[in-house]
């Protein structure tokens, strides 16, 4: 199984605003999670993984117009792909190149500011549009005159792993010879204090796995993949392979997750097949693990029924971004990406006991290993399961 | 390559489902039309319908009659397509939220205000594990739905039976804000003039239209569905020779098109995207419209959709829904256009059995 080529990345997460100061920071075990300093929100005293750029300095980035319709997720999109277009060197990137984003909630941060001036005041209503996801990945589309196949995915927190997965079909059937597949998600009073009304918000920095995790730190973040058809790559590095994917449903609750797993162990093995490859292949997963008390005991079980004795090293890298909802599937892609190249296992940050009730023991220290397989998992409400299979380019 | 084929419908709108058949075309005088009301108790817990926005009611209703329809159980891919998402439940806890203050809230519509809900409770209801796709990409998205269909069709020797819709609802504040946005028509209008009226803006409207479509023919199927096309940017007088590249990817020219189904919703700003295909590429071709029926919404095309599998199957066309005096008595091939606001225009190519 060959897989798709996977020969651009950009991304920015309260880690890093470029690719090199991301790997520095999982490397040196450097979390971005804190209190919030931008983002304005009553709960203050709640951490965040939060990007140190405050909307005015994006737009100066960016070099928006002063009337532009970008929400902060749509800004830090095109950021993310800007970053991945001088990467890549492609710096103009040919217009029929397909994009598939993949959102949580889009531009709502700019409907819960304006929603009471609307009615008032007509110079804000040109972000009434921008609160829907496909608007986002339109603005973005638009910034980078990408005008053939433009699509978005919204399926919570596997958004951009759908992407991800659905680029990476579209490249195989022929339907597409290039598209830049990820997401975007920024901070927002309606998730924080959606998250913080089903209490699953931890008032520390989050322990994915550990037995005392006490829930999930909540980040931004932007972070898009370029994947191409072999006849096209010309003189780019392969940064890796998509070999596998595979998407089940939980069918348990809209919001949490089964006691045994099943939609993370349906979508591993779908994956798996998909690829073409066995478990004991799998050199390294990097997990969902939001550090809930729930995901992370069903997606435990999920690996147990999935490897059986021989599970693979794993970590959750959310401790170190905070979970970045639709973009987590996307940015964890990429540090996958930069364990293959690194050959190096990022760890799980904060762990410090196993689960009473599997005992499983995360990577807790940067780890230099032979990585030929990479699983990663990223799930989201509605039962949504996903996972991908990242392979060296050999 | 595997084929695809429509082997069940169900569709929700401000017609009934019979409106081909006994040409009673409802009318309504307002800018914002709701679905009929079906018995959601006779496919749905009580409980469990009390909490549901109309997305979700009409989403799952509309599956559970597909499924029926098809004489399947269970489908082997569910793909939603939703331009807005379930703006009820999210403009609910947005405005609880910033009433509160932040400050303490039920979680219950936050829970149901993520995209992929109608997906995911389609799901819990069928206890169906199988792949589960949410598009939301403005009026594309039933769009991309049916490209992932056919894309899993033609690679996954599993997939056989895929569920695929459209559905969109309409919520106070938000339908309100895209009043503001001048994407409502100002002065009221009766959807039956809305084709002729010369005015911005549109009629809203909340539908739902599901299909299913399986790689094997049945008695009971309808058309099948031949490929589908998403672009994002096009000038008006490029669309003409946009559509005419889609053909030829399948061999055709417009000539062998029997029908084309447009997506014309009296918006005097957009509509000439429709007027460029209607008085040139397919000047002489039976030319039908359906948002004078059911209203505009992010997913509405899944509507035109189901009026083309109909008539693919039944062969039956109301003057009332024809743009031009043409007649066709076998429609072999029948093709949708539909965009929105000038952006996000999309192409479904259907063919009769």
């Amino acid at each position: 199984m060959k897989g798709v080529a996977i020969t651009g990345m950009g991304i920015i997460s309260s880690i890093g605003r470029d690719l090199e100061e991301t790997s520095d920071s999982l490397k040196s075990g450097r979390s971005g999670i804190d209190k919030p300093n931008i983002f304005q929100t009553k709960h203050s005293n709640i951490l965040v993984g939060e990007i140190s750029f405050s909307n005015s300095e994006l737009e100066n980035n960016l070099d928006l117009e002063m009337n532009h319709t970008f929400s902060r997720a749509t800004m830090l999109g095109a950021y993310a792909i800007k970053q991945l277009l001088v990467n890549t060197g492609l710096k103009d990137i040919p217009s029929e190149t397909g994009i598939i984003s993949g959102t949580s909630v889009g531009g709502i941060d700019m409907t819960e500011r304006y929603f009471h001036d609307y009615p008032e005041n007509t110079e804000n209503r040109r972000f009434i549009r921008a609160q829907h996801p496909g608007f986002s990945t339109e603005m973005i589309a638009e910034y980078f005159g990408l005008k053939g196949f433009v699509s978005t995915i919204s399926t919570a927190c596997s958004s951009s792993a759908n992407a991800i997965m659905m680029g990476a079909r579209m490249i195989e059937s022929g339907k597409l010879k290039r598209v830049i597949v990820g997401g975007s998600d920024c901070l927002t009073k309606f998730t924080l204090n959606g998250f913080h009304s089903l209490m699953i918000l931890s008032e520390n920095n989050c322990r994915p796995f550990d037995q005392d995790r006490d829930g999930l730190n909540l980040g931004e973040a932007a972070a898009y993949i370029l994947l191409e058809a072999d006849d096209c790559i010309g003189d780019r590095k392969v940064l890796g392979r998509v070999t596998g994917y595979g998407n089940a449903n939980d069918a348990f609750h809209q919001t949490a997750s089964s006691e045994n797993g099943e939609g993370a162990y349906l979508a591993i093995s779908k994956a798996l097949k998909k690829a073409g490859i066995k478990s004991r292949d799998i050199d390294y997963i990097n997990a969902h693990g939001t550090g809930t008390k729930n995901n992370d005991l069903s997606e435990s079980f999920a690996f147990q029924r999935a490897f059986g004795d021989e599970i693979p090293p794993f970590s959750s890298t959310k401790a170190y971004t905070g979970h970045t909802l639709g973009a987590a599937g996307a940015v964890e892609a990429i540090f996958s990406l930069i364990s293959l190249q690194e050959q190096k296992v990022f760890p799980n940050l904060n762990f410090k006991s196993g689960m009473k009730e599997t005992g499983l023991f995360p990577v807790t220290k940067p780890t230099k290993m032979k990585i030929s397989n990479i699983l990663s998992n990223s799930f989201g409400f509605g039962g949504n399961c996903t996972s991908l299979i990242f392979q060296k380019d050999e | 390559m595997n084929r695809l084929y429509v082997n069940g419908i169900s569709s929700i709108s401000p017609q009934s489902e019979d409106i081909l058949e006994t040409g009673n075309l409802r009318e309504y005088q307002s800018n914002i039309i709701p679905a009929l009301k079906h018995d959601y108790k006779s496919m749905i817990q009580p409980m469990m319908l009390r909490r549901m926005s109309n997305a979700v009611k009409m989403g799952l209703f509309c599956s559970k009659k597909t499924l029926l329809d098809a004489q399947l159980d269970m489908p082997d891919a569910i793909m939603v397509g939703t331009g807005q998402g379930c703006l009820q439940d999210t403009e609910k806890f947005m405005e609880a939220m910033l009433t509160a203050e932040e400050g303490l809230l039920s979680p219950t519509s936050f829970i149901q205000s993520t995209h992929n809900t109608v997906g995911g409770q389609i799901a819990l209801d069928l206890k169906c594990t199988a792949y589960n796709m949410t598009y939301t990409q403005n009026s594309v998205s039933f769009e991309s739905a049916l490209l992932d269909a056919l894309l899993q069709a033609r690679t996954e020797s599993g997939t056989q039976n895929i569920l695929v819709g459209g559905v969109d609802e309409v919520s106070p504040a938000f339908t309100g804000f895209q009043e503001l946005d001048g994407q409502l028509k100002k002065e009221p209008v009766k959807n039956t003039d809305l084709l002729w009226s010369k005015t911005p803006g549109s009629i809203f409207s909340e539908t739902a239209s599901f299909f299913m479509l399986g790689s094997q023919e049945t008695e009971n199927s309808y058309a099948e569905l031949v490929d589908v096309e998403i672009i994002n940017t096009a000038e008006i007088q490029n669309i003409g020779e946009r559509t005419e590249r889609f053909l030829q990817t399948k061999n055709l020219t417009s000539s062998a098109i029997d029908i084309v189904i447009l997506g014309n919703n009296g918006d005097s700003r957009y509509d000439p995207f429709y007027h460029e295909l209607q008085e040139k590429l397919f000047a002489e071709t039976l030319q039908l419209a359906y948002k004078h029926l059911v209203g505009e919404n992010n997913s509405v095309s899944a509507y035109a959709f189901w009026i083309a599998s109909k008539i693919l199957k039944e062969n039956k066309i109301p003057d009332f829904i024809k743009l031009n005096d043409l007649n066709c008595s076998k429609p072999r091939r029948i093709l949708i256009y539909n965009q929105y606001l000038g952006k996000n225009h999309g192409l479904i190519l259907l063919q009769k059995l």
